[in-house]
């Protein structure tokens, strides 16, 4: 990535202040935004006849420094300020702009990543690239500064999208209104899928800090569906699934299976007891702490198993009215209450 | 603590480079099966462990763990490290042991963020 780190004017890849997060965001856009993306298409170009003193004034009125030459929408070649010069000190102004243009032109394809213009800017040192479509056909210009641009547009872009969201997510249970609003998610878990173990989780988490929900209830929520996740991964037949019930006041967490079921449920309980196999205990599971951190982290645990037929276990945490989700009527209701 | 002074004690190396390292860490913990992370940490510690499979990261996410120590010089996997880099989470690898880490960490400063939840019952 070091054309990156020229174009920004670093050095090295230490990054250790809080842009970091943004940094690797711009690495991914230099991959993700297409040279068409961020390319001025408004271009001025010229005639290969046009002589070499229209030029000069052609620069002039334009304030630019150099321009493609096009002949019947093909690009011919680029001629700049140097090309100029070089006429000017021939004393051959009045000869054609194709006499002292560059023929072989370096070009950019509109569908590359940016990061392949980057590399060119690099590799070449030239300052600008006249973009140009399969047929030969002239589509625009890039400069570094449009990639700059193009860059800052789309990371402002982000920025927003994700305010807009969070803002959306947390107004949910105002913007619906019904007789009692709930939003359930859930998430099918497969047995033994070590790779996806805890991403149901993840995401559960995620969604009750978009809807606002206090980071306190939400790592107690994902801490006892983790469990209750990695459970049905490590110890079902068949996986399971998990369903998150969120309502305003409360949220309810369920994990159902279909087997073996638990034998000795208050034995499942206690605290280091545990039946998980060697090789679970070396990718970390198995401490015997799983139902105990549940317990722990919710206000209403029910735990509710067949050998032969499956578990079912409930868990539930009550919020608190100042964590609650704020439903329609809120400001009504808080009016009324003395 | 800034997570870069800990990096400093422990001289460690970070395995993603590319996330946030900025981070204020308030004590530290250790533990090899992910149940007691999830029992025993609070939040905004840091983690000494020696398991390198990708529920470490999972497991740091839903306990508010900062950043992970991976001790004796152990590499995270490949899909851990990716993962991390997802989630924005610093992985760390010392050439020290646990004890000697833990004994460095305490020495400089940064207390116990370990709750030993069969003696203090609920919270």
């Amino acid at each position: 990535m070091t054309s990156l780190q020229e174009l920004y004017g670093r050095k090295g890849r230490h990054v250790t202040d809080m842009n970091a997060n943004d940094i690797t965001r711009v690495e991914e856009l230099a991959y993700d935004l297409k040279i068409e993306e961020v390319m001025s298409s408004d271009i001025k170009s010229i005639d290969p006849d046009m002589t070499m003193a229209d030029f000069m004034e052609f620069l002039r009125f334009h304030r630019i420094s150099g321009a493609p030459v096009v002949s019947e929408g093909e690009l011919t070649g680029i001629v700049s300020l140097e090309d100029l010069i070089r006429s000017l000190s021939e004393d051959d102004l009045n000869a054609p702009v194709s006499k002292y243009m560059t023929r072989a032109v370096i070009t950019a394809n509109p569908y590359d990543p940016v990061v392949k213009a980057m590399e060119t800017f690099s590799r070449t040192r030239l300052g600008r690239l006249p973009v140009v479509g399969q047929d030969g056909h002239l589509m625009g210009m890039i400069t570094k500064g449009d990639i700059t641009r193009g860059v800052l547009l789309a990371l402002q872009k982000d920025y927003k999208e994700e305010e807009v969201r969070k803002y959306r997510a947390s107004h949910l249970f105002e913007d619906i209104v019904s007789d009692r609003t709930s939003l359930i998610l859930r998430y099918n878990i497969k047995v033994r899928d070590f790779t996806h173990g805890g991403e149901a989780s993840s995401r559960i988490k995620r969604a009750l800090l978009r809807l606002g929900a206090n980071p306190q209830v939400a790592r107690r929520c994902g801490i006892a569906v983790y469990e209750a996740e990695m459970n049905l991964i490590i110890h079902t037949t068949h996986g399971g699934v998990l369903r998150v019930e969120i309502e305003p006041h409360q949220i309810t967490m369920r994990a159902v299976d279909d087997g073996p079921g638990i034998p000795d449920v208050d034995l499942a309980l206690r605290a280091g007891y545990s039946t998980a196999s060697e090789t679970i205990r070396e990718m970390g599971f198995g401490a015997g702490m799983g139902l105990v951190n549940i317990r722990r982290c919710v206000d209403k645990m029910e735990l509710d198993s067949t050998p032969g037929k499956g578990t079912k276990l409930d868990m539930r945490i009550f919020l608190q009215p100042q964590d609650s989700f704020r439903e329609a009527g809120y400001f009504e209701e808080e009016k009324k209450s003395p | 603590m800034k997570l870069m002074d800990i990096i400093k004690i422990v001289e460690g190396t970070i395995n993603n480079p590319s996330v946030n390292t900025n981070w204020e860490i308030k004590g530290g913990c250790g533990a090899d099966l992910m149940s007691d992370v999830l029992a025993s940490a609070q939040p905004d510690s840091i983690l000494l462990t020696g398991l390198c499979n990708p529920q470490v990261v999972r497991t740091a996410l839903m306990a508010d763990v900062r950043a992970v120590i991976f001790v004796r010089g152990k590499q995270p996997l490949p899909e851990t490290v990716e993962l991390a880099i997802q989630e924005n989470l610093p992985m760390i690898t010392s050439p020290y042991g646990t004890f000697e880490l833990c004994g460095r960490l305490y020495r400089a400063g940064l207390p116990s963020f370990e709750r030993n939840l069969l003696m203090t019952g609920n919270d």
